[in-house]
């Protein structure tokens, strides 16, 4: 019996070393930067708890409004998370790998996600500069509709 | 009359092989599934002017023939045939699984197999495909209820009952799924309010032509007496069965040719469409209709069940034929945008459409067969789906012993 | 949102009143003016009160000219991949020659935006959709890759996607096992500008495709359908589509 105990004792601390150090010593994922903050005491557009616990209920919401009634705010549109949360480099992150914003987390978590299988996954600054010259103006949504440097107060 | 004894098939090795045998085949489809999906859908011969190809050929025809399969227990149940009685439930199990495998493939072959609780959750209930997914569903649940009220004695009053609404059930299941090409008034092949009823006929002779094979099939390998009595019944009503499909396509053939505007179409599978023109005369007339009339009611490959198996083989594979002839050939054809002109385009506009069945969409098909026969052997093994025996004495109470011959 | 909201209706009234003016003007007194159908704020929904629609004048299209079809094709990232067969199109450049007389022209084929479309008719999930204001489109997110949206369009408009997608143009999200097609460039009507292929064709001053509100009478496509005559292709199917031909 305590031969037994024993084993798995040592099995558990044997595989409990082993996790950190595959890890490089962090348990928890390495988020990048985003690009700006929308204010001093606010980083996104909803407070950071709240869009880590709701994201994907913004996200599902604000969906059904642009696709079916055309409605095209910026809060909480994912055109404009992945603007911000993902930087315009040519060698930002993709999708596919762990330092992509999104992916970060999801990896962690051990969710997939659906939505780059369609969706761009980088800002539209870098699919400007990859279409042809002269074809990204037309990315870009006009003057009068660009989110105005976000303040606090936006409420959508 | 006596109370008939249902048994399970035995266990034991030979069953195991036959499962594992069949099991392969199962498993090379989810494995052509998986490349196709994970691939994406170019490494099939489906294009975007062939839409639908080879597993929705296999996947209509199961389903179709799964509501064909009920037949025999509706004969027994509602139209009180008594002969038939002892093989309605093998008729409910193979309705359900023929129905199970035909979904499975269609299910795989979606772009998006993933959503497919999208699918349930999600209805516009204009499309007769929603209206397919609740009856195909509800189908499934009559029968088991049907079954059920079969094979437990003290709901066997409800027999009756239960068998008229899977027959009334099913009636609308085949009607919706040939309405599916119906309904379509894009294509000259398909805008036809004769799909309906024709695939209910369809049904009726390719389902039957799958239970017979089967039934021997099973009697055979189990063992079992199968009486020439209730097989020559089975083979005459599937000539009913075949010549009533005969008249169907005759009667679409013959209309669409009567009509200047569909005489494009008609040309094409009639005479010039290469392969389909082949499939339809040789194959779905030739092979799977005429030659099994002929040998099923003649009077010696009639009696000889070796040529009974084989009629109904013709019939199935005429059947695909047929199947194959609507579906692709009625894609093939180009759409008829601008009468009385030619046209091109860099999308295919105005010619005939190529296509190649590819090998993982031919596994794919196969392998919903294969689902649809190892449920059913796995069905009769583990519950009393088939009698003892269809002697003749078992099966007709009033039989007299066979004259020789 | 204030300072933004208050900038957005401003310069509504603005234009509004100036292009009332002008049009005041221009037009006979009798001709009443509804409601612009332009300048949509953002954050509200789009209603029937508009119907965009497409007038496309074949006798002014060129056969060998395929602006509009590489105008759509640079818009939404519709790069091939050398496989005819399955790469999407979404317009495409169609040649006609008659059978009897030996007349060709050619025009471009796109999604017809039908007031009643087979396509949504038979999407089991509803997927496939007419918005408010006319516009054809589909749900991706809703789709499950079945196909018969396809099967059921008289127009072979819709494309399946049969490969995994890479660099979507944002404001054309599409990836493998969806079907899409024309949308009307939704992002850019939606944002007060007119499709990409229709830009491009008036950019090399084609002038074969219109685009504009058909409700509003004063629109230049309404004028223009109401004094020359227009047909829709496979008019018998009764679809209303919202592109309209001249010179078919």
């Amino acid at each position: 019996m305590i031969n037994y105990g024993l084993k798995i004792l040592l099995l558990g601390l044997l595989l409990g070393a082993a996790v950190p150090a595959s890890a490089g010593g962090s348990l928890l994922p390495v988020i990048p930067e985003a690009q700006a903050r929308v204010s001093e005491t606010q980083g996104c557009v909803e407070p950071v708890d709240d869009m880590r616990k709701n994201h994907m209920e913004y996200i599902l919401h604000q969906r059904d409004e642009t696709v079916h009634e055309g409605i095209r705010t910026q809060q909480h549109s994912l055109v404009e998370c992945i603007n911000c949360h993902v930087s315009d480099a040519p060698d930002a992150p993709r999708v596919s790998s762990e330092e992509h914003f999104c992916n970060s987390c999801h990896t962690y978590a051990a969710v997939r996600i659906d939505c780059f299988q369609c969706h761009a996954d980088r800002p539209v600054s870098t699919a400007q500069k990859l279409s042809q010259p002269g074809g990204g103006e037309s990315l870009l949504l006009s003057a009068d509709r660009q989110p105005a440097p976000v303040s606090g107060g936006q409420t959508q | 009359m006596k109370s008939i004894d249902f048994r399970e098939i035995d266990g034991g090795l030979p069953f195991y092989m036959l499962v594992g045998f069949i099991g392969v085949f199962v498993l090379a489809a989810l494995g052509a599934a998986y490349y196709m999906e994970h691939n994406g859908h170019w490494v099939t011969g489906m294009s975007n002017q062939i839409i639908w190809g080879t597993p929705h050929v296999f996947a209509v025809f199961l389903i179709v023939a799964a509501s064909g399969a009920l037949n025999v227990a509706s004969v027994s149940s509602v139209f009180n045939k008594t002969a038939y009685k002892p093989l309605a439930r093998l008729s409910g199990l193979l309705a359900i699984t023929l129905l199970v495998g035909g979904l499975a493939v269609l299910v795989l072959d979606l772009g998006r197999p993933d959503r497919l609780i999208v699918a349930m959750t999600y209805y516009n209930f204009k499309s007769i495909f929603a209206w397919n997914i609740i009856l195909y569903i509800g189908f499934m649940g009559v029968v088991a209820v049907y079954l059920w009220m079969m094979m437990e004695r003290k709901m066997n009053r409800f027999t009756r009952a239960a068998g008229m609404g899977a027959f009334i059930w099913r009636l609308i299941l085949t009607t919706g799924t040939g309405s599916i090409f119906g309904f379509l008034v894009a294509r000259q092949g398909y805008d036809a309010a004769i799909m309906a009823p024709m695939f209910v006929v369809m049904s009726f002779s390719f389902g039957l032509a799958i239970f017979i094979l089967v039934l021997m099939a099973l009697y055979k390998w189990s063992d079992r007496p199968l009486g020439d009595a209730i097989l020559f019944r089975l083979k005459n009503l599937l000539g009913v069965f075949v010549a009533a499909v005969m008249y169907f396509v005759l009667a679409y053939h013959l209309t669409n040719l009567y009509g200047t505007e569909n005489h494009g179409v008609e040309h094409f599978i009639l005479l010039d469409g290469g392969i389909y023109t082949q499939l339809f005369w040789i194959v779905q007339l030739g092979l799977g209709s005429l030659l099994p009339l002929i040998l099923l009611y003649s009077p010696g490959p009639g009696t000889n069940r070796a040529w009974i198996g084989f009629s109904c083989l013709l019939v199935i594979i005429g059947g695909l034929a047929q199947m194959y002839v609507i579906i692709i050939g009625g894609q093939a054809y180009p759409m008829e945008m601008f009468p009385g002109k030619e046209v091109t385009s860099t999308f295919f506009d105005g010619v005939v459409a190529d296509y190649t069945p590819s090998l993982p969409e031919f596994v794919l098909g196969l392998g919903g067969v294969a689902l649809a026969l190892a449920a059913t052997v796995v069905g009769t093994r583990v519950l009393r789906f088939l009698p003892a025996s269809l002697a003749d004495d078992q099966v007709d109470p009033h039989h007299t012993p066979a004259k020789a011959g | 949102m204030s300072a933004e909201q208050g900038i957005d209706i401003y310069r509504r009234r603005f234009l509004g009143n100036a292009a009332k003016a002008s049009a005041g003007l221009a037009l006979a007194p009798g001709i009443m003016l509804t409601e612009l159908g332009h300048a949509k704020p953002a954050d509200e929904a789009v209603t029937g009160q508009v119907r965009w629609g497409m007038l496309i004048d074949s006798n002014k299209c060129a056969e060998g000219c395929n602006d509009c079809v590489q105008a759509c094709n640079d818009e939404h990232g519709l790069t091939g991949f050398d496989r005819p067969a399955t790469d999407a199109q979404w317009i495409r450049k169609v040649k006609l020659k008659d059978r009897q007389t030996g007349h060709t022209q050619t025009l471009p084929l796109l999604c017809q935006h039908c007031e009643h479309p087979p396509c949504v008719d038979v999407c089991p999930t509803g997927a496939s959709f007419k918005r408010e204001d006319g516009i054809v489109l589909v749900d991706k997110h809703i789709c499950i890759g079945c196909r018969y949206c396809m099967m059921a369009c008289p127009y072979k408009a819709r494309s399946f996607i049969h490969e995994t997608l890479q660099d979507q143009m944002p404001y054309a999200p599409r990836g493998k096992g969806t079907v899409e097609s024309c949308t009307f460039c939704v992002h850019r009507v939606d944002d007060d500008r007119t499709p990409a292929c229709v830009e491009a064709c008036t950019a090399e001053n084609h002038n074969a495709l219109v685009f504009g509100d058909m409700h509003d009478p004063s629109s230049q496509i309404s004028q223009e359908l109401e004094r020359h005559s227009s047909q829709q292709i496979r008019a018998d199917l009764q679809l209303n589509t919202g592109v309209r031909y001249r010179g078919i």
